[in-house]
């Protein structure tokens, strides 16, 4: 970031700049929250750092909307493809723009709700590893390059691994330890997969790879590149039957974590695949020559079915939440899968609309949690007469979980199903809304402990979550009515990220 | 006034009233005063929009952009505007009604009652007013979630098991067929909004239609088709005035209102003759029809019995609706109003009988007529007008559905409906002739209620609800003497076919 021009005005100068501060806000923050230890000042300083993030992914953003095209920033001015290079569109500035918004809503929350889940000396290693988590996401998003996505992939894997692990649970180690050893599995196999990349095309930039890949043909190369890549980066997403860790790490991390976790990480890694599948091998190699579409397809409706059943049994409110999210992401893959405009606005305003629920709804279970001391549903047992605007939020999150029109879960759902429809995928449509219905039973059965049975003579006669929980937790459900009931901005922006992925950084 | 003035106005007063009710809990007669004057107030601006539309107005408003290209609107047409009518005015005796009801009953949560009920208000005015299909949607969703914790008002096990097939049937039909039917039309007309003549009109063949009307008949499961009408009688687990407003008038109604409006605006009844992709509905109409009074001549439980004779009269309306004539058509929505007043009336009855005597089969209603004249009579009249009998509001409806079915020549439709007459007498008229004709039996209050503090002879429910049924009677009558206002609006339906 040398090298500046005098004759720039300050504010264009920064602005200039946004893709790397992006990056670099929340990366420095770690280091000076270790220097300052106090869990307060730790706070305040990952607090400060998320919202300037956020101010910079939103301005970032509105960059990209207005240019209607490529932000490209080359690292320490090497140009690209020697330098590492920023990329930025309309769809990964969205979805750096959702993350970051995801953190300005956890940090205020983990205030209270950390003090409760973690030990105090170890408070400042928490906000580190938060920021650290975010700074990753935040990378993996914004890099141009094949490697630097690896890089901080890993960052954000390995503070992942170590936050899920503070969970107060001791079943938290053994969870962290089962997603360090999936994860690693499946950053292993992107690295393979970037490996035969970089050897059949001598590039690491993805634009660059791209371009090359296309002058390459059809080779076998590409099809080992494109299945490494694609089980590697589905370990990530959790895409069925790749789920196994999930269900744990959401469960046995502290509850601010499960609730930045899905509604982030998940999101990240496909937009990891997204670009590979679109920008990278390209719509035509992935779909027409080796129809990984259909591979795909059918295991997002194995995920939109035989996990949404499993959560139905779940006894834990927070495991229940987690095979959801496992269901849900099998609606965005299908977006994926189908390969067109239109599935693809439905998987990205799903990607934004899920990331809102889910998040919200973990934010308010977060709260219940900490009354109830569980989230188990006997533990839950009668909150819609001791937490009523708790088991009321929860009860909204719920239904945009459903897709009940008026809130952000009907939008995606609206996309979703135009999209197979506009194909001519007509039973796909019955399979979505099949779906959701299980998704009404497992909602359902959280609606009737807490409204029709009894609380357990145990329950601490305490009332709603502390206020700085419950803001933040309302506030995130308030946005899923929202963007529920006026989606022309989250629509528009989808649609704009999902032609802009068709066509490509060329 | 503005139309977004107008129609802002009726459908913030049932939210405002709903807000003011859950604050003012602390004071019962308070709220239950706030409840009434929403009521009124919702029901003076109902009268003005009415009467702007059968001048010829049509006003709209749009409340919000939902999407590119798709809004939340509101759009008056005489059909919304009948039901907006009948909603509204039968909520203000309903709301009499309830605290009787409530009062007498020493009903628990009264608040959250009043709170839900004026929520589900909210739903049946936005149904009736909303301008395209997916407000329509969004409100018929509405409904049913804010009526849940009325039917699970209790709290019961029996409650819950029942609001679970209340929910899940209305949920699983509305999502699995209508929400399906819906993103169909959009994918396939490009557009939701409610137009003379249909918007899929031309647009698909006929196979392709039959599918959809399928979707639509099945999918709107608030209209009660077999085999998705459980809902219906389970929802009966409700405090008696939830049964009489809701499950007599506005969410069944709203069932109806929805597939008429369906019928009108999204296929077209024109297109649908041309095609002859809806001839199937009348036949499943017509044995629901049937199938519905058998259970109902079955029953002993009262209110399952109103519930089954409900879920049979939803079909008069469908049949009419799918028989595609312009007289049908008026029929069917004049259908709509009778069929209201009449069943409110004898759900009314029922409600009374419980509170007043706490009886709850027919079984047990001997002679109550002595005691009770003024429900036995609301409920005669309310009998009969199910029947379609002179001079009960029932005949008109009725009357005109069977004469649009001479002139096509339906006689599938002509012999339902007869024998339905037949079967609807078989199982209202006994509950008459014992209340009015056999003698009490004497031991009546020594089995139960010992230390009731209704026991010993009871009289009449307490005033409030009589004057309650006592008006609705009224109306059921009134309605036959003299419903030109309601003719010319259902007319004004059918002369956009």
């Amino acid at each position: 970031m040398t090298n500046l021009q005098p004759t720039i005005a300050p504010d264009t100068l920064l602005t200039q700049h946004l893709p790397i501060l992006l990056v670099i806000v929340p990366l420095l923050s770690a280091p000076l929250i270790v220097l300052l230890r106090r869990s307060f000042l730790s706070w305040l300083v990952a607090m400060i750092a998320s919202v300037a993030a956020f101010g910079i992914a939103a301005l970032l953003l509105q960059q990209v909307l207005a240019s209607d095209g490529v932000i490209a920033y080359a690292i320490g001015n090497w140009e690209a493809p020697l330098g590492i290079e920023l990329r930025v569109d309309a769809v990964n500035a969205f979805v750096a723009f959702i993350v970051a918004l995801v953190g300005v809503f956890v940090l205020p929350y983990c205030r209270i709700g950390i003090a409760a889940e973690v030990r105090q000396e170890e408070h400042y290693l928490f906000y580190a590893m938060l920021m650290l988590c975010l700074c990753g996401l935040l990378g993996i998003l914004l890099t141009g390059d094949a490697f630097n996505v690896f890089v901080f992939l890993e960052i954000s894997s390995l503070a992942t691994y170590v936050l899920i692990a503070m969970g107060r649970d001791r079943r938290a180690l053994v969870a962290s330890y089962q997603y360090l050893l999936m994860g690693t599995v499946g950053a292993t196999l992107y690295v393979i997969g970037i490996g035969i990349l970089y050897l059949q095309t001598g590039t690491l930039n993805l634009a660059d790879m791209a371009q090359r890949l296309s002058g390459v043909g059809d080779v076998r190369a590409t099809l080992a590149a494109l299945a490494f890549i694609t089980v590697g980066v589905s370990l990530k997403i959790a895409l069925f039957p790749l789920h196994l860790w999930l269900p744990n790490a959401y469960a046995y991390s502290p509850s601010a974590v499960s609730a930045f976790l899905a509604a982030t990480a998940t999101k990240v890694s496909i937009y990891v695949l997204m670009r590979y599948y679109f920008t990278v091998f390209g719509a035509v190699t992935v779909f027409d020559a080796h129809n990984t579409g259909m591979i795909l397809l059918a295991l997002s409706l194995a995920a939109m079915f035989i996990p949404a059943v499993v959560a139905i049994f779940q006894r834990d409110v927070k495991r229940l939440l987690a095979y959801s999210s496992v269901s849900q992401i099998g609606y965005i893959t299908l977006g994926i899968s189908l390969g067109t405009v239109g599935g693809l606005t439905a998987a990205i305003a799903h990607l934004f609309n899920h990331a809102l629920t889910k998040g919200a709804l973990f934010l308010v279970l977060g709260g219940i949690v900490l009354r109830c001391g569980g989230a188990n549903l006997d533990r839950l047992a009668g909150i819609g007469r001791t937490m009523p605007v708790a088991a009321f939020a929860f009860v909204i999150g719920g239904l945009s979980l459903i897709g009940i029109p008026g809130t952000a879960g009907f939008i995606s759902k609206w996309y979703l199903v135009t999209a197979a429809m506009a194909e001519g995928q007509w039973w796909l449509a019955g399979a979505v809304m099949m779906s959701s219905l299980l998704a009404v039973i497992y909602v359902w059965r959280f609606v009737e402990v807490a409204y029709f049975q009894a609380p357990p003579d145990d329950h601490p006669p305490v009332g709603e979550a502390p206020l700085s929980m419950r803001v933040p937790a309302l506030l995130m459900v308030g946005a899923c009515v929202y963007f529920g009931l006026d989606a022309t901005w989250s629509g528009e922006v989808a649609t704009r990220a999902a032609t802009a992925l068709l066509e490509g950084w060329q | 006034m503005s139309a977004a003035m107008q129609l802002g106005g009726i459908l913030a007063t049932p939210l405002v009233g709903l807000v003011l009710v859950s604050l003012s809990g602390r004071s019962a007669n308070l709220r239950d005063g706030i409840s009434f004057t929403t009521a009124v107030v919702l029901f003076v601006q109902v009268l003005g929009l009415v009467s702007d539309v059968l001048g010829g107005a049509r006003p709209a408003l749009t409340l919000v952009e939902m999407l590119p290209g798709m809004s939340l609107s509101l759009a008056v047409e005489p059909l919304g505007a009948l039901f907006a009518l009948i909603a509204s005015g039968l909520w203000i005796v309903s709301s009499l009604y309830s605290v009787g009801y409530m009062r007498g009953n020493k009903e628990q949560k009264q608040t959250r009652f009043f709170v839900c009920f004026a929520g589900a208000i909210f739903a049946a005015q936005g149904i009736a007013l909303s301008g395209n299909m997916l407000t329509l949607f969004l409100f018929y969703e509405a409904m049913t979630l804010i009526t849940y914790p009325l039917v699970t008002h209790h709290g019961t096990e029996h409650a819950k098991k029942s609001a679970r097939v209340y929910l899940g049937v209305l949920m699983g039909t509305s999502i699995l067929f209508l929400l399906t039917g819906v993103l169909a039309t959009w994918v396939l007309a490009g557009t939701l909004d409610f137009r003379h003549g249909g918007i899929l009109a031309g647009q698909v063949g006929a196979a392709g239609t039959a599918a959809l009307v399928a979707l639509y008949m099945f999918g709107i499961g608030k209209a009660a088709l077999m085999p998705f009408h459980r809902w219906l009688p389970a929802a009966m687990v409700a405090p008696t005035p939830v049964s009489a407003l809701l499950h007599a008038v506005a969410v069944v109604k709203a069932g109806v209102f929805s597939v008429l409006k369906v019928i009108v605006y999204i296929f077209g009844a024109q297109n649908l003759i041309d095609l002859g992709s809806a001839d199937w509905v009348p036949i499943i109409a017509g044995f629901t029809i049937l199938a519905a009074s058998v259970v109902a001549l079955r029953a002993d439980n009262l209110k399952r019995r109103l519930a089954y004779s409900t879920v049979s009269q939803l079909s008069y309306v469908t049949l009419a609706a799918t028989l595609l004539a312009p007289i049908s058509l008026v029929g069917a929505a004049m259908h709509i109003a009778a069929h209201a007043v009449g069943k409110i009336t004898l759900f009314f009855a029922a409600g009374s009988i419980y509170t007043a005597a706490h009886k709850t089969e027919v079984s047990q209603l001997d002679g109550i007529g002595r005691r009770m004249p003024w429900t036995m009579t609301a409920f005669a009249i309310g009998a009969l007008s199910m029947i379609g009998l002179p001079p009960a509001a029932g005949f008109v409806s009725k009357w005109y559905v069977l004469s649009a079915a001479m002139s096509l020549e339906h006689w599938l439709a002509v012999g339902v409906l007869v024998t339905s007459t037949l079967l609807n007498a078989g199982y209202f008229l006994p509950i008459v002739w014992r209340a009015f004709f056999r003698a009490p039996p004497d031991d009546a209050h020594d089995e139960h209620h010992s230390d009731d503090p209704h026991h010993g002879p009871h009289g009449e429910a307490p005033r409030i609800m009589v004057f309650a049924q006592t008006t609705t009677a009224a109306l059921t009558v009134g309605l036959f003497l003299y419903h030109e206002p309601v003719l010319r609006l259902a007319r004004a339906v059918a002369g956009g076919f």
